[in-house]
């Protein structure tokens, strides 16, 4: 049967790439994203941004698999999940410039659905900790009001939906070690270190 | 004011892609709400979108083809958070995309557009138009039943019980369309005697 429809390519990648940026568009005019993502290439890897209607609502890194992560935004917000990259473009050029310096705090709508009760608790916090600045896990446990609760405040910091825009980067151990990062050892150093190049006396 | 899009009677998968998804759907249920684990419809243009654009070609040709192909799978965003977890996600895009082919050439024919002008597509070289214009017209001049039939069946893979619910008739009926319908096609176009 093959020979009747060899004509008729099974595959024909530049109409399929032309077909989904205008299914992306249409969904947008007609309310239908519910959670539009793209990827985008940083220092610290390829990170994943996805953002709902009411704002960025999950970014991750590549080691913690983007796929799993989109499977997550499609089981707790909606299965609407479409690759749109219009609706992340200034997240993304807030990134570039913190990656490129010129950047120290981000101004984005953030959609903070996915933390929930003193987790979320704790990431508030995290938004006070200036750029170039750290705390430990103890001091934003009790800042979270539960001075006690340091395991949960890690806890809370590994599951950070929003990683570098809700800095948990900046919270380190008490004995001045970096301590573990949602994006892994060497992503939480790279970014310590260029906070404090930037932000330090000797500039 | 969206009509919903229902499946044609939902069944057993029937092709190997079905059943992958549905073993991946299992395994991720694990930890999410049972009701909601279902994959991001991205993955579902991944998997089958280049499936629905040969079906729609094969059913309205080249020239119409990207607006069905397109309402189909807006229509399909629209419904997708009701289609039950595990169900088959081929037939209900193809029923979907059976629907929207024919408001598609209801509206092409209203529009009447003349043949032979055809909008210019930038940026693409080799429009499917110019393709291999003797499977377009020996395609076209398929009746709709049996065209639609070789489609679904053929480069869709849909049994003929779930074709037949979707364009009427028995399913001897329709395993007659598409039999005659592909007998027909070897026979115009790859010119073949029997």
């Amino acid at each position: 049967m093959s020979d009747v429809f060899a004509g008729l390519p099974a595959d024909d990648p530049d109409t399929m790439a032309r077909l989904r940026t205008r299914l992306a568009a249409r969904a947008g005019h007609e309310d239908l994203l519910d959670v539009a993502y793209r990827t985008l290439d940083t220092p610290a890897g390829t990170l994943l941004l996805a953002a709902t209607g009411l704002g960025l609502v999950r970014i991750a890194y590549a080691v913690q698999d983007h796929d799993a992560a989109l499977q997550q935004l499609a089981d707790l917000v909606s299965p609407r999940v479409l690759h749109a990259p219009g609706r992340l473009d200034e997240a993304a050029r807030q990134i570039d410039a913190y990656f490129a310096r010129r950047r120290t705090g981000f101004d984005l709508p953030l959609d903070r659905r996915l933390s929930k009760g003193f987790r979320r608790d704790v990431l508030t916090r995290l938004l006070d900790i200036p750029y170039g600045g750290t705390s430990s896990y103890a001091q934003v446990a009790a800042a979270a009001g539960r001075p006690r609760a340091f395991r949960a405040a890690g806890t809370a910091c590994a599951t950070n939906p929003l990683p570098l825009v809700v800095p948990c980067h900046r919270v380190v151990r008490s004995d001045g070690a970096a301590g573990s990062y949602a994006g892994g050892e060497p992503a939480k150093h790279l970014l310590l270190d260029l906070e404090s190049a930037a932000a330090g006396p000797a500039g | 004011m969206p009509r919903p899009e229902r499946l044609p009677g939902v069944s057993t998968p029937s092709t190997h892609s079905t059943s992958r998804a549905r073993t991946r759907t299992r395994a991720r249920t694990a930890g999410g709400p049972p009701s909601a684990a279902k994959p991001p419809f991205e993955r579902v243009v991944t998997e089958h979108g280049p499936m629905v654009l040969r079906v729609v070609r094969a059913v309205v040709g080249p020239h119409d083809a990207e607006d069905a192909w397109s309402e189909t799978f807006v229509a399909a965003l629209r419904a997708y958070p009701e289609l039950p977890a595990g169900a088959n996600v081929e037939a209900w895009l193809v029923t979907i995309a059976h629907r929207k082919a024919l408001d598609v050439v209801r509206g092409a024919a209203r529009r009447a557009l003349p043949v032979g002008e055809l909008p210019d597509r930038p940026g693409r070289d080799g429009r499917p138009e110019d393709w291999d214009p003797d499977l377009w017209r020996a395609l076209a001049e398929l009746p709709p039943r049996q065209r639609q039939a070789v489609a679904y069946h053929y480069l869709a893979g849909l049994p003929y019980a779930e074709i037949a619910a979707l364009t009427g008739g028995s399913t001897d009926a329709a395993r007659r369309a598409g039999a005659d319908g592909i007998r027909t096609l070897r026979r115009t176009y790859l010119k073949e005697e029997r």
